[in-house]
């Protein structure tokens, strides 16, 4: 059985069902215990858990980050939310210097089970600051885990499995899609870090992408098919380790790849999978990988620098369509 | 807490201590601010404008506190909160509502919306959306200006919520190591989104952590002009003596959610009604006309300027033009033929 649940409530459900199975489990952030969240992922969590395992903290993210990380090596397993990844940047030394490296600098000594999570990526008219992706800066990290998904049933299930990994794990959500609505499967269920789906099979192109440009990529698939274009679309889920089998297969079958990725080019999370897609496909592929990225620039406030910044369907269509040498 | 309340009852009876300029300044500064930002949010309301929109109603005595305590040449830098003071150090209102329609004509030419404003000349250094950030920027711009010799100083605004990241340590301890001429004043409007004060921190009276580095540090009445024009001008005294930074905490309230989108459900409405009641504009009105500084016939002309000017402004904004979207890759180097990757 399954019900339809909002991308929030789903994540708030694989919270939930952690912290009733495992005391060491609590949750800290701001605004996540009294104001029920910034964005409501965890509404109700403060009456069922109370201030001990539900933690509002004062605007220090580098501070409770590393509590997080503290805590973590000493037997705890966080959840740390950030409003949003933008603000974690204040937070990376404690990622990157500490979560990310205590397993290595202590021989295997300590581990750091930790999961750090928010929202990623631009949210409309938010302006520089404010309208940031995450996962490549992360994802070049080793000794960190990241996933990056909106899909509501898998949200859950990959939240379940981020809490119970032994390594830390960094989860980009979506400020603009908390409500997005999916089937979500009724009891005890976890998705596997490291595997991508494949959302909609197809024979022509592949279009990979996360998140919420997975939107984008159904929506451009949509309208391929009305014009005879078969796309497979697949949704990465998990952006490190990253499960390029999938990926190479579908490109065997299509020969033809279009990455769609809201993050900017430059060592962008499209430059990995385009460089294995060349390692591991090379011979099978009959165009060379075409990507749709934002602009190598920051995201100004007006609607028209939004409207020519985000990909779209139609940048999406163009892709393929010049792959296909359409 | 309204200890603030308690304290100035009386409010409004005490005999004015300035001059008529000043006080019609104070009392323009803070209509003009409390009008344009009532436009905004009903601006907001019909979506002309977008993305966040922090608004500072209720807070206007301390930028109006500023236009008389400080030079037109010291710099500040702030927050989001920003559109009463960039008003307050004489950025046009039509800038400014340019900038919130996201229009060419705004302040930085619609790129930054209502969290981003920046002028070189009138020394605005922004309007800054990470929060604390601007504490160490603030004490960079103090630590040009004594590099340079000059008896300039840097206004470092932030809120309560700011107040709480480590940033504030490492900056406070080295601008009073060096002797920096910052005039870092926390706005404590009582709650940062839905946190109050209170459960940011042992220690609620956020103007004692200066003394930890021996900084200069008081509590300010935050909803008076005149006590905020006092205690800014004797800090900027003492600093522009080269005896280093200063910290005031004034204690104000914004009237409004912490955004558009707040629902504001974490404080009572008893709360907000007992700031109402002290509110700063209609306390000064009430000096003006009853210590007969000045008419109600000016009192008046002055609202029907500053009624006038925003509507003008709102007409601005409406009939300038959006920017192309093309223009991205501009602002984004200073080198004009950076290589973009694509
Ligand atoms: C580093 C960082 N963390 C979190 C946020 C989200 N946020 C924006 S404003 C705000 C509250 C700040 O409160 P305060 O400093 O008291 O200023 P006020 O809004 O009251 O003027 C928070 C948590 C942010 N913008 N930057
Ligand atoms: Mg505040």
């Amino acid at each position: 059985m399954s019900r339809v649940l909002a991308l929030r409530d789903a994540i708030r459900e694989g919270m939930t069902e952690e912290m009733r199975r495992d005391d060491n489990v609590f949750l800290m952030g701001e605004e996540v215990a009294e104001y029920n969240g910034a964005y409501k992922v965890s509404k109700g969590m403060l009456d069922e858990f109370g201030a001990r395992r539900v933690v509002d903290t004062p605007i220090a993210e580098l501070g409770f980050a590393g509590i997080g990380v503290g805590a973590a090596m000493n037997g705890l397993r966080p959840i740390v939310e950030f409003m949003t990844w933008n603000f974690a940047v204040l937070a990376f030394d404690q990622i990157i210097n500490n979560a990310a490296k205590t397993l290595s600098q202590s021989a295997g000594e300590f581990n750091c089970p930790i999961v750090f999570r928010g929202p990623s990526g631009a949210a409309g008219q938010l302006a520089q600051q404010h309208s940031q992706t995450f996962e490549a800066w992360l994802a070049n990290c080793p000794g960190l885990k990241v996933i990056s998904c909106i899909d509501p049933a898998d949200a859950k299930g990959l939240i379940k499995s981020a809490i119970r990994d032994n390594d830390p794990i960094c989860m980009m959500e979506s400020e603009q899609f908390y409500a997005l609505e999916g089937e979500v499967p009724d009891g005890e269920y976890l998705t596997p870090i490291g595997k991508a789906a494949v959302r909609r099979e197809g024979t022509d192109v592949t279009i990979v992408s996360y998140n919420k440009m997975m939107l984008v990529a159904n929506d451009a698939a949509d309208q391929l098919a009305k014009e005879g274009i078969s796309a497979e679309v697949i949704d990465l889920r998990t952006i490190r380790p990253l499960d390029h089998e999938t990926i190479v297969n579908s490109v065997k079958k299509t020969n033809r790849i279009v990455v769609v990725d809201e993050s900017w080019p430059y060592a962008g999370i499209s430059s990995e999978i385009t460089y294995q897609i060349q390692k591991y496909a090379f011979d099978y592929l009959d165009a060379p990988v075409v990507r749709v990225n934002a602009p190598d620039v920051s995201l100004p406030y007006a609607a028209a620098y939004v409207e020519a910044y985000m990909p779209n369907p139609k940048k999406v269509i163009d892709a393929v369509k010049s792959v296909m040498y359409r | 807490m309204t200890k603030v309340v308690e304290k100035v009852s009386k409010r409004g009876k005490k005999t004015p201590k300035y001059n008529k300029e000043t006080y019609l300044t104070w009392y323009e500064t803070m209509l003009r601010i409390r009008r344009f930002e009532e436009k905004s949010l009903q601006k907001y309301g019909q979506e002309q404008i977008r993305g966040f929109l922090h608004v500072y109603i209720g807070q206007e005595a301390i930028a109006a506190g500023l236009v008389s305590a400080i030079k037109k040449e010291d710099a500040i830098v702030t927050a989001y909160r920003q559109h009463g003071l960039a008003i307050s150090r004489g950025i046009s209102t039509k800038k400014c509502m340019a900038e919130l329609y996201g229009k060419k004509t705004g302040i930085v030419k619609g790129k930054g919306g209502s969290m981003h404003f920046f002028s070189k000349e009138h020394r605005f250094f922004g309007g800054n959306g990470i929060v604390g950030a601007q504490i160490p920027i603030g004490t960079g711009i103090g630590f040009a200006e004594k590099y340079r010799g000059t008896d300039l100083l840097c206004v470092t605004m932030f809120g309560d919520g700011a107040a709480r990241q480590g940033a504030l340590y490492e900056s406070f301890n080295m601008a009073m190591t060096w002797k920096l001429p910052v005039l870092y004043i926390c706005e404590n409007n009582h709650y940062a989104m839905g946190t109050s004060v209170e459960r940011t921190s042992n220690v609620a009276d956020i103007y004692k952590v200066g003394s930890a580095f021996d900084m200069p540090s008081e509590a300010v009445d935050g909803m008076s002009p005149e006590s905020v024009h006092e205690a800014l001008s004797r800090a900027a005294e003492h600093i522009r003596s080269g005896k280093g930074p200063y910290f005031l905490e004034i204690k104000t309230y914004r009237y409004k959610g912490h955004s558009v989108s707040d629902p504001g459900t974490y404080r009572t409405k008893d709360e907000l009604k007992e700031y109402q009641s002290i509110d700063p504009i209609k306390v000064t009105e009430k000096k003006i006309l009853e210590g007969n500084i000045a008419t109600a016939e000016e009192i008046k002309a002055i609202k029907d300027k500053i009624k006038a000017e925003i509507n003008e402004a709102v007409e601005f904004a409406e009939n300038s033009d959006f920017p192309d979207g093309d223009n991205l890759f501009e602002d984004n180097y200073m080198q004009e033929d950076y290589p973009y990757t694509s």
